[in-house]
């Protein structure tokens, strides 16, 4: 054995690195990726045949249904009879009752003529998100986010210009408050920037709202919760569930992680039973319950409620997802910052936040786009969501038997809106991939 | 390399636990201002531990240490006081992969020292180009060698101005090629006079700078030493057991 060894000669040096060469012809390009992608044997050619036949089978029963010329059509009557006309035997739609109720699908019984209202409001909305959605929009833009809610609130509700600008005005001296004591003790100036807006609220806002009201009477007319309808009233409700519930959610995860007790049995309490509790018994509990534990004659707005409740309900889901996102972080995250001298709050705003986020960002979104659809329990409670109108719609002579029409639309417009989330959150996610790696 | 007779650390009767497990007995250290202290020992020896407790990272529930004068106890001004003056390398560098390279050196300065943010900048930059990597200070972390990142994490805590630098392992989870390059740069800190306590098992880094090395087993300090004495004429048992361990081939 070892003779023969000795005989083959085993050393090699390289003289010459190696050149990158291209792959060859036939191994690119799009050619290749349907060779390998839909025919790469037998069985995978059958498998995309049978899947097209399945496709073209779905699509041409549903297809006819879809393409309908009835845009026009004043009522179901009018709608069968101009399909008899037409000579057509196929189950059409009737895409008449979308025209006509549009505007009762998107507003509900806000007055007519205030459409103007929400519709700017969805505008300061979507140009309040955007410097808060895409960083590469001017810093300053935040202020305007910032205002945003108050100038949202004035717009749907209406009533004088004065209340919103004083709430706003109470943040603002909380601010100030906590800013100026933080210097003495910070625990201070947090429990002061607690109590500095609420006393404001509750003890001057009221009178010098009246006082200002009397003396510059501006504003816009009042329009009461209960004539908000359809997706402007699933819009109200979710945006601002979706806004308030980040903030808590975040809250009760950093409480469930903390190391105090009480702080952190609090906050397990609060996520447990609100998550073991089905949404709609809170929201009959919003509607219903509520009304025994308030000193009679308070009139507070269902539609608030309702918006309270939702934003508890999704905090708690959210909290759950930015702990698996805290746990996720490596040990040394947290040692690093500790060794640098870093607090706790600074630690978690600087370091661990961001991080843990970045990683919750899919679940985060699930949470929103769920709680999104969620909105239309509340016609269990009576308010007048897209669902609850459909059956004020079929209850017209015009529209009475008209179904599917309805839900699909319905079910279109809540596909927007989530799939439009869903895209944002890989956009982000793909974003931080590349900058952090 | 000159060691003064000012106590920089001083450990007294130090014990710890972990729940029930006994990780660190009876620990007496004092370190002089300028010292190069090397601690080696077989892994679970509480090594890592007994310097994880001198900045807080791990609680001691008996005895006393004090750091240039402050006393570690649970008071939390105490614990961010000595953190801010004593710096930390970890095994995995620990550096923060959602800000370059340039902030994860800015940020303790800026929000702790209150420093302005051009002046950090300007220190960081400072500190990058001492470490020989000032061109990356752009980039973030992950697009770093190993060695590299090692390099920035002692620069982020020479940006704190500390007084103490402890090492945990610094060159463990590096390559060969990379550990000359980190080592490199602790020889240079050591020479401008750095008080410097170093886990390590680079036994030629510790030959070379190290003024005293201790040897730890089983929670206790078995053995200290000038580098020359200790591996040439080490004097108990165990320690003679674990350098022919680590020395044999």
């Amino acid at each position: 054995m070892s003779e023969v060894h000795s005989m083959k000669d085993l050393t090699f040096v390289r003289r010459e690195m190696l050149p990158e060469k291209e792959p060859p012809v036939g191994e690119r390009g799009a050619i290749k990726w349907v060779r390998e992608n839909l025919f790469s044997g037998v069985f995978n050619t059958v498998m995309t045949l049978i899947s097209l036949f399945v496709i073209w089978y779905v699509l041409q029963g549903l297809l006819p249904w879809f393409i309908s010329p009835s845009w026009g059509q004043e009522s179901l009557a009018a709608c069968r009879e101009h399909f008899e006309e037409l000579g057509q035997t196929l189950e059409q739609a009737c895409w008449g009752v979308i025209r006509d109720r549009m505007n009762q699908l998107l507003y509900g019984f806000y007055p007519q003529d205030s459409y103007w209202r929400p519709n700017v409001a969805l505008l300061v909305l979507l140009a309040g998100l955007a410097p808060v959605l895409f960083p590469s929009i001017p810093r300053k833009a935040v202020f305007f986010s910032l205002a945003s809610p108050f100038i949202i609130y004035l717009l749907l509700w209406g009533g004088p210009i004065w209340t919103p600008i004083l709430v706003a005005a109470g943040f603002a001296l909380g601010f100030v408050a906590a800013k100026a004591l933080n210097g003495v003790n910070p625990i201070v100036a947090a429990i002061a920037a607690v109590l500095v807006p609420v006393l404001f609220w509750f003890l001057i806002l009221p009178p010098l709202a009246n006082v200002l009201t009397s003396a510059a009477p501006i504003g816009l007319a009042f329009i009461a919760s209960n004539e908000f309808g359809g997706f402007l009233l699933s819009v109200v409700i979710g945006v601002s569930a979706i806004i308030l519930s980040l903030p808590l959610g975040i809250v009760l995860a950093l409480a469930r992680t903390s190391d105090l007790f009480i702080v952190h049995k609090l906050s397990v309490g609060f996520i447990e039973i609100i998550r073991g509790v089905p949404l709609i018994v809170w929201l009959f509990t919003a509607s219903l319950l509520l009304n025994y534990f308030l000193p009679p004659g308070t009139n507070f707005d269902l539609t608030l409620r309702v918006i309270i409740m939702v934003t508890l309900f999704s905090a708690a889901y959210i909290a759950e997802v930015v702990r698996g996102g805290l746990a996720a972080l490596p040990k040394g995250q947290y040692e690093g910052a500790d060794s640098l001298g870093l607090g706790y709050w600074q630690s978690m705003r600087l370091i661990i936040l961001p991080q843990a986020l970045k990683i919750s960002i899919p679940g985060i979104v699930n949470t929103f786009i769920g709680l999104f659809k969620d909105t239309t329990l509340v016609v269990f409670i009576g308010l007048l969501d897209p669902i609850g109108l459909t059956n004020s719609i079929r209850a017209s002579t015009d529209w009475n038997g008209i179904y599917w029409e309805l839900y699909v639309f319905i079910g279109v417009m809540f596909f927007i809106f989530c799939y439009s989330m869903g895209r944002y959150s890989l956009h982000l996610e793909k974003k931080l991939q590349r900058e952090h790696r | 390399m000159k060691v003064s007779d000012e106590v920089a650390i001083e450990i007294s009767g130090m014990n710890k636990w972990f729940g029930s497990f006994h990780v660190l007995r009876d620990i007496n250290l004092t370190v002089y201002r300028g010292e190069r202290i090397v601690i080696c020992g077989p892994s679970g020896s509480g090594k890592s531990t007994l310097i994880r407790c001198i900045n807080r990272l791990e609680e001691h529930q008996q005895g006393t240490i004090m750091v240039e004068g402050t006393e570690l106890s649970s008071d939390l001004k105490n614990i961010d006081k000595i953190r801010s003056e004593v710096g930390m390398c970890f095994q995995h560098f620990n550096l923060f992969p959602h800000l370059t390279i340039l902030e994860n050196c800015t940020l303790a300065p800026i929000w702790v020292r209150k420093t302005p943010k051009k002046e950090a900048e300007e220190t960081a930059m400072h500190f990058l180009e001492k470490v020989k990597i000032p061109e990356q200070a752009n980039k973030y972390p992950g697009q770093l060698s190993g060695g590299q990142q090692q390099r920035v994490a002692i620069a982020r805590s020479l940006c704190m101005k500390p007084r103490i630098m402890l090492f945990d392992e610094p060159t463990s989870a590096l390559d060969p090629e990379m550990i000359a390059e980190v080592l490199d740069t602790m020889i240079e800190l050591a020479e401008e006079g750095m008080t410097m306590l170093c886990v390590t098992h680079e036994m030629g880094f510790a030959r070379k700078v190290a003024n005293r090395v201790i040897f730890m087993d089983a929670g206790q300090i078995v053995e200290q030493n000038e580098p020359e004495e200790f591996f040439n004429n080490p004097q108990s048992d165990r320690t003679k057991l674990f350098l022919s361990q680590i020395l044999g081939h």
